[in-house]
């Protein structure tokens, strides 16, 4: 019997440092993207987003002349309000991303390892995912409106890590040293971004919704909430993003399950952790059937949506902290 | 649907009591505590199945009847897409402008060169030529992932099923140098599943030759393990070769369909007794349990039988680094043996062995025995002379012990299947787009040719009305190309 001590933590002090102080540099960047969505979102003149139209119906502009198009269903006009600082906070949310890929970088090569090994490491990775699903719905489908409501829960988030669950950097329990651990919380971790821009396009629709209810009752809307985005154009990107985040999902528990087969002899044995996994996929895939079945659409899809993303957080948060399991690293 | 939705619901919703509330499926030992705490609540819930949530009847019942609704729903889908998919696309409709796209176009080409450019744009798609016009199909992959999807669903309960039933698991601990044969008697816990005959398990052996485990030295994870292993030689059956695996977190051996994992380890004291005439009456490594605590404090239960006129117990507690606590105490500030110490505390009497009662190695039954005190603490090699002089024992060292888990689950690679179909079928289904494009060309009141395109989407999205925009436009350019009406010129 040998008992090996490892001589040394094999961790690059300095390294480490860097990627503790891109943190605070990251939260100052996304603070001020912040501010400039909300300037936009108050300040803004609420008018329609080019491009999101899917075809510039009766232009007739060369290649289209002598085609007349008919649309049956004309889709509704998307508005939202608009501000250069928009577009000011745009680049800052990008900068703030590439801060946030070199600190996990450092991290991970401070450490030698996957760079997510324990909550800290989970939410930084997180918010990355979120900011880049945000960055994505930015420039495909225009969705810079969308900013002040991804970087309010990105900003609580990183609070959060810093303030309560900072550990240093350094090697994982055995169990967490897999390649299993690239593949099944990469793809969790993916999901849970797509789901937080799902969930604030949720939340925003819900209020837009009731603004449009308003305004279409003779109401006079002011302040921000009349200039939210139209609801159709933030229910379309909260379904969206299940879409994207939902197979990511099955497929990190599935890969979850094949490595919980190797590293503690059985895939699947209703940890609380698997449970609620399990829960919050039932949910989400209840909103893909709402979303399919007449009468449930808009506003009763979107609450499941919402009950779906509160079981992801208590997952993440609740039990972490409230049960103990297998999958303990908090 | 609406049934499943609601479904559905109450499948994630009978979950959570699961979450909350200890499962003997999970752990019998927190079921047992929890009964202890709660002795008023405790029974109730248990008549509710609370503690067996994921293997109650009423859990039973609600995917049961989800998936005959599954069922219900899914293969009369999987019928008609089969239908569907030997079939042509469906006839052009008279009125192509009610459709959710509709464009019209003039051209000087004549109507048969029309339907021939719009053929071929419309790649991928599966064509049926109705001699004015042609209708147009593509997408079929969706509905098929949608079929593949759930019947995947339905594949996973079967295989989750048939390994309840044929697939078991059992634990036991292994001291180093020690051999295991795969029976019954070698498990501390074995669970079979119903139709496993205990009996007829596969028949291989294997013996724990080393052990490393290494931990973290210096800074806030110091103490936390960096990794385990185990050398292990094993033999499949009776007459297959030795073989050597390195037994590892995250890396099981896999042995005649069997899979072994190494969950964790520990220390076995071991101690050498010695009664009053001088002779050995006992000398063997005895396994502690950790009490759960970071430095691997352990308790254990030594029983010494042999030796008269009274039997010998005592119930120690050992340190794998042993130092002085803040009270004075002495704990152990270190999982890895830098000083080991065992604290005894012995017992005289009768240790109920003879009882016919089965009797846990790790608890003493002090009932029929009498205490006689309190050993000093002692390192390897130190003894301790029982006050009353009617033995020695010596605590010799400590060998480590390795807990295993063996399981076979004939259903793995099953489930595994239906998993991946899932995952594949799901993609399809989110992702592809399923369309349909009708075209017809006639002769109009001018003379021209008049053509007209429809496309139907039946799912959300914008992306495929702008496809068929594009697919217009493009046959559009191309009619009104000069030369476009004399297919046979070559365009420079
Ligand atoms: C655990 C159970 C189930 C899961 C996770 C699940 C998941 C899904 C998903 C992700 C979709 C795609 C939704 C979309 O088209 O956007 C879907 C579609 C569908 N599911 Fe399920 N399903 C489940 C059970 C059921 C059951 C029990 C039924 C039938 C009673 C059912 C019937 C359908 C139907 C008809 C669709 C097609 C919806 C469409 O065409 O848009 N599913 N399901």
């Amino acid at each position: 019997m040998v008992h090996v001590l490892a001589a040394e933590t094999a961790v690059d002090t300095g390294l480490s440092a860097v990627s503790d102080n891109l943190v605070l540099a990251m939260i100052v960047v996304y603070a001020v993207a912040l501010f400039c969505f909300v300037f936009e979102a108050a300040y803004g003149r609420r008018e329609s987003l080019k491009g999101t139209r899917l075809v510039a119906v009766g232009a007739s502009e060369g290649e289209s002349e002598g085609l007349t198009v008919n649309l049956r269903a004309r889709e509704p006009e998307a508005k939202a309000s608009r501000h250069v600082l928009g577009r000011v906070g745009l680049g800052v949310t990008a900068l703030g991303f590439v801060l946030s890929l070199a600190q996990i970088v450092t991290r991970g090569l401070a450490a030698d390892r996957w760079p997510w090994g324990n909550m800290f490491e989970f939410v930084i990775a997180i918010c990355l995912c979120g900011v880049a699903a945000f960055l994505f719905a930015a420039f495909r489908y225009k969705a810079h409106y969308l900013g002040a409501f991804v970087l309010v829960p990105v900003l609580l988030l990183l609070g959060i890590a810093v303030r309560w669950l900072y550990s240093e950097s350094g090697p994982v329990v055995p169990a967490l040293d897999s390649y299993w651990i690239a593949i099944h919380v990469s793809a969790l971790i993916m999901a849970t971004g797509a789901f937080m821009v799902s969930g604030s396009a949720t939340i925003t629709y819900l209020v837009a919704h009731s603004t449009e209810t308003r305004r279409s009752l003779g109401e006079k809307v002011s302040g921000i909430a009349a200039k939210l985005p139209s609801p159709e154009l933030l229910d379309r990107l909260a379904h969206r993003m299940i879409v994207l985040g939902f197979p990511l999902w099955t497929f990190g528990v599935i890969a979850g399950s094949i490595w919980a087969d190797e590293a503690w002899g059985r895939f699947w044995g209703w940890d609380p952790k698997e449970v609620w996994s399990f829960i919050t996929w039932v949910v989400y895939a209840a909103y893909l059937h709402a979303r399919a079945t007449a009468g449930w659409q808009g506003k009763k899809a979107a609450w499941i949506s919402l009950v779906g993303f509160a079981c992801l957080l208590f997952n993440f948060f609740g039990v972490n902290y409230l049960f103990s399991g297998l999958h303990s690293y908090a | 649907m609406r049934t499943a939705l609601v479904l559905l619901f109450l499948l994630a919703l009978g979950a959570i009591p699961g979450s909350l509330l200890p499962q003997r499926g999970v752990s019998v030992e927190q079921v047992q505590n929890y009964f202890l705490d709660n002795p008023d609540l405790a029974p109730w819930l248990d008549r509710f199945f609370l503690f067996d949530v994921y293997s109650s009847p009423w859990y039973a019942a609600i995917y049961l009847l989800l998936f005959v609704s599954l069922a219900g729903c899914v293969l009369p889908r999987a019928a008609a897409h089969y239908r569907l998919l030997r079939a042509a696309p469906p006839r052009t409709p008279r009125r192509l402008d009610r459709m959710p796209y509709s464009a019209t176009l003039s051209t000087d080409a004549a109507p048969e060169e029309a339907l021939r450019r719009a053929r071929t744009l419309l790649k991928g798609y599966r064509i049926a030529d109705h001699g004015d016009s042609l209708s147009a199909e593509t997408g079929y992959l969706r509905e098929t992932g949608n079929v593949v999807f759930h019947l995947a669903l339905l594949g996973l309960l079967v295989s989750l099923a048939v390994g309840a039933f044929f697939g078991y698991r059992g634990n036991t601990l292994i001291v180093e140098g020690d051999g295991f044969a795969n029976t019954l008697p070698s498990y501390d816990a074995f669970h079979p599943g119903s139709a496993v005959d205990p009996s007829g398990i596969q028949p291989f052996w294997l013996r724990v030759d080393d052990f490393d485990a290494s931990f973290i030295e210096e800074g806030d994870l110091s103490g936390q393990a960096s990794s385990f292993s185990a050398d292990v030689t094993y033999r499949e059956g009776p007459d297959s070769p030795e073989r050597t695996h390195v037994l590892e977190v995250n890396h099981p051996l896999e042995v005649d369909g069997a899979q072994v994992y190494l969950l964790g380890h520990g220390y076995a004291p071991t101690f050498r007794v010695t009664d009053a005439d001088g002779q050995v009456v006992f000398d063997q490594p005895v396994p502690f349990l950790d009490r759960g605590t970071a430095n691997l404090t352990a308790d254990g239960v030594v029983k010494v039988p042999d030796i008269a006129p009274e039997q010998l117990g005592f119930t120690a507690v050992f340190l794998p680094s042993a130092a002085s606590g803040e009270n004075g105490d002495l704990v152990s500030d270190f999982p890895d043996a830098r000083n080991p110490v065992v604290v005894l505390k012995g017992f005289r009497g009768d240790l109920g062995l003879d009882s016919g009662n089965s009797q846990s190695v790790y608890q003493l039954y002090t009932e029929k025995m009498e205490e006689i005190g309190d050993s000093p603490a002692l390192a390897p090699g130190d003894s301790w002379e029982l006050p009353d002089g009617s033995a020695t024992i010596e605590f010799t060292g400590y060998r480590d012990y390795v807990s295993i888990q063996v399981t076979s689950n004939p259903a793995r690679v099953p489930a595994l299947t239906a998993a991946v179909a899932a995952v594949l079928g799901l993609l399809c289904t989110l992702f592809v787009q399923p369309r349909r494009m009708w075209v017809r060309a006639g002769t109009g009141g001018d003379g021209r040719t008049v053509v007209e395109i429809g496309g139907l989407v039946k799912t959300e999205g914008a992306a495929s009305l702008r496809r068929f925009h594009e697919l217009a436009t493009q046959l559009n350019q191309e009619l009104r190309e000069p030369g476009s009406a004399d297919p046979g010129v070559e365009k420079e």
